[in-house]
């Protein structure tokens, strides 16, 4: 290993780094801190920001130590490791000069940029900047540009880093963002000054190091020091990703990414990061009951004995119907209730969806894990469209095609994904012989040590649901896809609930009804746990239990209302689609008189007689636990594990050429959820999208 | 002095035809095949020997660049990319080569790509350069029409040619903003390390030459080694096109030999500076870039790199920009400065942030509108310019303004002082009595 090693003297201290470092991180490694601009880790360098200046003893010029690589540098003429100096007035001199070119055109409207407080510049400023202006001259002023409705842009306070310049074409996959002019007039713009075409759009906000783009939404809304900063998990798609949920007094204030590798690396989506707006809207803050057809306020106290009261009738005629954002301990909690009462009929998943029935976890989680894309050689995505359903999973996917050859083929509607891949056909039907075709990505994934499968929650629900979901493993089967250390076979989820409440077993009993049945007249009660993505137009005359935190549509079939707490405002568990557990933390407390959820069912079995057997969340996920092992390992995705599992062969698939082809999985990216449609950002984005997409004739 | 047998350019005025035919007299072309037989190796070793340094204005030994490229042509193939992109103000040796001698510079990219084992040639020619374009183009034809280049040539090594006709920035120049360029993206130097001999255009393997290199060397191939390294001072070695311009009697353009004295070269070629030999203030002796040298400096100072290295400035493109006393200095360097903020690609913060500042202070300099401590900050700014920029425009930038400073400080001193000095009074104004 020596030979992929090279001996350094940072700072006259000896370090050993490996030859593909940049000087950067090995200063960084011997414990000096860089200052940076235009440098970002995943991103390409671009050098061009010259604060990271460092000596090299010897060397004419001050080194960028962001674009020398380690490996290409000199020994000393006597074959001692080069020096190399972070600090000292030659480097001081180097970065002040730089901080001094920055800040002459740089307005110092620091008191009202909304990066205040958070901006790098500000903090470099500090230690390298001048007391005083030796610049006397009129600053430059750059016209404003329009980027849509989630990125305000005030770009006399660029320092033309092109972070966000190369996020856009690197990392979202858009080239539409970029540096007109040049010299003194360089500027960034979109060009058509309209917001990005991608669901990324809104990370160049915490890229930009400056206030030139900050978030529209958030503007002069708070001050960073003001904010309650609380780590959470993210719930707006399957893939759980890492935020900190930044709150004032009683409201969410932003959320922002934080860095998790193996889920978000260090983005997210413009859904999760701008919601926020529709947690405070619309919300169902007291309980309601319907009375002569009207909805009225009340008490807990009644609204649980009416709720009681309906829940009397007979097991066979309850129902339980779960949404895409109910959390675990809901599931849990309402599961046990279920069993108490003796009601049979369950169900978590779409309408017409038939797997995980049989609790064969492997069956519904995405084994390969989200990471494992960077691992594999080749993917076949069948019936999804990641852009839509784990935006920030297909940022991932690119990387991988950008970076590491990364082959991909698709079934199902051939859409933008931002990265290039072979349509292999729209439908089940494809499916059959996939592998005996003879194109160049059918003899890529034979040929691949790592293949992936990953098959979309959409293309596993209706009729032939099933029969796909068997198609796709026996695909990945013949592929060499499952072996002892690659599980390559997987389904990517589109609800942030819908992997936890399969492993709480959220699915009809034998004998129950499911969810078609339940919304279609089965049962006489419903309890509805969120669940406003259904279609609830054919309930007839079922009274409806809706226990959610918005008021929608399930609000407005209901007969009780039982409010809860949404994502931000509780401590829940949720499971992601690979199958990770994960915890939200409460950045708020519920909205009025809104509950917890399970507190909800729980205090409801007192009502009923049925007390279940836990007064604390803590105790009700000592019961998870115990029932299901999976609920122990909090933050771990089982990944290969699921090999053997995997590895038998599954039911041969039928009649998938009667199946009907995948269709768009998602409408409206902004607004698949709740609380998305209360969000007025989201309804921007959504009507900006739309006028974007309609083509318009050149006047 | 140079004597006539010992021209490279043998029709530098335009004299004679620039056509094939006329060429092929003139002695293009001749031998080529020959050269051809040689080992890429040997035509290396042979620049070498010759001590051609870069004409571009850096110096770098011609020979050794070439043998930076691979030895072999693996997966990727080697390009050879002419740098006709003359821009540098004050510069227009190749403009010359182009029109006139075009087609010394055609067998010049067919031998330096055969020694770098390339197929495949770029001329990148400067945006402005119309006429240059079109007659390297009609060149071009010639060479292809009689199958001297293309493919199955009577040269024996497959040679495609093609010019590229740039939009007019001076950045384009620097090597690997050329590339960018070249490769239809803007014009922005690249970071270096790697260099283009490792990943130039798309990638391969490239050399960027400057055309005088490369229209010399098959001259050097045909006379030899000695007889080019047999000119100029040790390390300065072989004849140079020299640019006059300025405050000459006869500003012109003229292939003399390395290590002319300054005076010999003005006596000689452009009939002495204007109003006598008295009356030289400064001479910029390599191009906008470069810092200016006073008259008693330069006088007698020999015209190559070694030398005007000493003397703190550098024969650049060997562009002689001659400034007699009736130069307002400041005004010049403010103008040259202006350039620079202009021509600044604007990726890097020290050019970008830095050059306007400098032509702003300058500007007032010139009236005198300014104030004495500005002189050392302005050359503060230079120096925090200089050596801190991803390419050498930053440079480019500074030197001038430094060399205005470091030489006729007392000029903007004076200027200063002139301005802030009581005025005549205005009528009708009080004064008290003394």
């Amino acid at each position: 290993m020596a030979d992929d090693l090279f001996k350094l003297n940072i700072d006259g201290k000896d370090i050993e780094v490996p030859k593909s470092y940049t000087l950067m991180q090995a200063c960084e490694e011997a414990g000096a801190e860089i200052p940076r601009f235009c440098y970002h880790e995943r991103l390409s360098v671009a050098g061009n920001c010259r604060m990271c200046l460092v000596q090299w003893k010897g060397a004419p010029k001050p080194i960028a130590s962001c674009a020398q690589t380690v490996g290409e540098m000199r020994m000393n003429p006597d074959g001692t490791p080069p020096n190399i100096l972070t600090s000292g007035d030659y480097v001081e001199k180097a970065r002040n000069g730089v901080m001094e070119f920055l800040l002459i055109n740089h307005p110092l409207d620091c008191p009202i940029c909304d990066q205040g407080g958070e901006c790098d510049l500000q903090d470099q400023a500090i230690a390298y900047g001048r007391s005083g202006s030796r610049y006397s001259l009129n600053k430059r002023a750059v016209e404003n540009k329009n980027m849509g409705p989630l990125v305000k842009t005030i770009m006399t306070r660029c320092i033309q880093c092109t972070r966000c310049v190369r996020f856009a074409a690197e990392v979202a996959g858009v080239e539409e963002l970029g540096m007109i002019s040049r010299g003194e007039d360089a500027e960034i713009t979109t060009y058509l000054e309209e917001s990005l075409k991608s669901e990324l759009s809104g990370n160049v906000i915490d890229l930009c190091p400056v206030g030139a783009l900050t978030s529209k939404p958030y503007a002069y809304n708070a001050r960073p020091w003001e904010l309650r900063k609380t780590e959470s998990i993210d719930v707006m798609d399957a893939m759980g990703a890492a935020i900190r949920v930044d709150a004032k007094g009683a409201g969410v204030m932003r959320i922002m990414p934080v860095v998790n590798e193996e889920v978000n690396e260090e983005w997210i989506s413009d859904k999760s990061r701008f919601i926020w707006d529709g947690l405070a809207r619309q919300r169902l803050d007291k309980p309601y009951i319907r009375e002569n057809g009207k909805l009225r306020a009340a008490s807990w106290k009644e609204a649980l004995a009416r709720t009681a009261e309906l829940l009397e009738g007979p097991a066979e005629k309850i129902g339980f119907l779960a949404g895409d954002l109910t959390e675990v301990e809901q599931a849990k909690a309402a599961k046990d209730l279920a069993g108490k009462l003796g009601v049979k009929s369950l169900d978590c998943r779409p309408a017409g969806a038939a797997y995980g029935a049989d609790g064969v976890r492997e069956k519904y989680i995405l084994n390969p894990t989200l990471m494992g894309i960077e691992e594999a050689d080749a993917l076949l995505l069948v019936g999804t469209n990641p852009r839509l359903e784990a935006a920030v999973w297909n940022a991932r996917i690119r990387k991988a095609w950008l970076w590491n050859e990364l082959q991909v083929g698709v079934v199902g509607e051939p859409v933008d994904l931002t990265y290039s891949y072979e349509h292999l056909g729209s439908g089940p039907a494809d499916l059959d012989g996939l592998l005996d075709g003879d194109s160049e990505f059918v003899k890529a994934f034979k040929d691949a040590k790592r293949p992936m499968v990953v098959v979309g929650e959409n293309a596993i629900t209706g009729e032939q649901g099933l029969d796909v979901l068997n198609a796709a493993h026996q695909i990945a089967l013949d592929a060499g896809a499952i072996s002892e250390d690659w599980a390559g076979f997987g389904v990517l989820h589109n609800a942030a609930g819908r992997v936890g409440a399969l492993d709480v077993g959220f699915v009809p009993e034998e004998g129950g009804a499911d969810t078609v049945a339940m919304l279609s007249g089965g049962v006489e009660t419903l309890v509805l746990l969120g669940g406003d993505e259904h279609d609830l137009s054919n309930l007839g005359d079922t009274k409806v239990i809706y226990v959610g935190h918005h008021g929608e549509a399930g609000a407005s079939k209901a007969d009780v209302i039982l409010p809860c707490a949404a994502y931000t405002e509780m401590t829940a568990t949720y499971v992601n689609t690979e199958g990770r557990v994960q915890m939200t933390s409460a950045a708020v407390q519920p909205k009025g008189e809104a509950r917890e959820a399970w507190a909800i069912f729980r205090a409801l079995s007192d009502v009923l007689g049925k007390t279940l057997p836990y007064d604390s969340a803590a105790e009700l996920r000592e019961h998870l636990r115990e029932e299901n092992a999976v609920f122990a390992g909090l933050g771990f995705a089982p990944g290969t594990a699921g090999h053997k599992v995997l590895m038998e062969a599954p039911a041969k698939a039928q009649n998938l050429d009667k199946a009907r082809p995948f269709g768009a999985v998602i409408e409206d990216f902004y607004l698949t959820n709740p609380i998305a449609r209360a969000s007025k950002t989201m309804a921007e984005c959504s009507l900006m999208k739309r006028s974007l997409e309609t083509p318009v004739a050149a006047e | 002095m140079l004597q006539d047998k010992d021209r490279i350019f043998t029709n530098l005025y335009g004299t004679h035809s620039p056509g094939l035919e006329e060429a092929k007299k003139r002695g293009a072309w001749h031998l080529v095949p020959e050269m051809l037989q040689q080992t890429p190796e040997w035509i290396c070793d042979q620049i070498k020997a010759s001590g051609l340094r870069g004409r571009g204005g850096a110096g770098f030994p011609t020979g050794l660049k070439w043998t930076f490229m691979p030895k072999e042509v693996r997966d990727r193939p080697h390009y050879l990319v002419v740098n006709a992109d003359e821009s540098e103000p004050g510069t227009c040796k190749d403009r010359e080569i182009m029109r006139h001698d075009p087609h010394l510079l055609i067998e010049g990219c067919m031998v330096a790509s055969y020694a770098m084992r390339a197929h495949a040639c770029y001329v990148y020619i400067r945006g402005e350069y119309i006429a240059e374009r079109e007659a390297l183009e009609k060149a071009v034809k010639e060479a292809y029409e009689a199958k001297l280049i293309g493919k199955d040539n009577v040269n024996g090594w497959d040679f495609d040619l093609y010019v590229h006709h740039g939009a007019g920035a001076y950045i384009c120049g620097e090597e690997t903003a050329l590339l960018e360029s070249l490769e239809g993206k803007k014009g922005q130097p690249r970071l270096k390390p790697p260099f283009p001999a490792n990943a130039g255009l798309y990638g391969c393997p490239t050399t960027v030459n400057n055309v005088e290199s490369i229209a010399v060397a098959p001259t050097i191939l045909r006379r030899g080694a000695d007889w080019f390294a047999g000119f100029g001072r040790p390390n300065n070695a072989g004849t140079k096109l020299f640019c006059v311009s300025g405050h000459v009697n006869k500003p012109c353009n003229v292939e003399e030999e390395m290590s002319i004295t300054f005076k010999d070269l003005i006596d000689t070629h452009c009939g002495g500076i204007r109003g006598g030999w008295d009356n030289l203030k400064a001479v910029i002796p390599g191009g906008s870039s470069v810092p200016m040298v006073p008259a008693e400096q330069i006088m007698d100072a020999y015209m190559d790199f070694d030398t005007l290295r000493d003397l703190k400035s550098g024969l650049g493109t060997a562009a002689v920009i001659v400034m007699d006393k009736s130069t307002d200095l400041v005004q010049a360097i403010s103008r040259i400065a202006y350039f620079y903020k202009h021509e600044s690609c604007g990726q890097c913060t020290p050019c970008r942030e830095g050059t306007g500042w400098m032509w702003r202070v300058l500007e007032r300099m010139a009236k005198g509108e300014a104030d004495h401590k500005e002189i050392d900050m302005l050359l503060d700014v230079s120096q925090q310019i200089e050596g801190h920029t991803i390419c050498a425009l930053g440079d480019a930038a500074a030197w001038p303004v430094q060399g205005l400073i470091r030489h006729f400080r007392h000029e903007i001193e004076d200027r200063i002082t002139r301005y802030r000095a009581p005025r005549a009074l205005v009528q009708g104004q009080t004064v008290a009595a003394e």
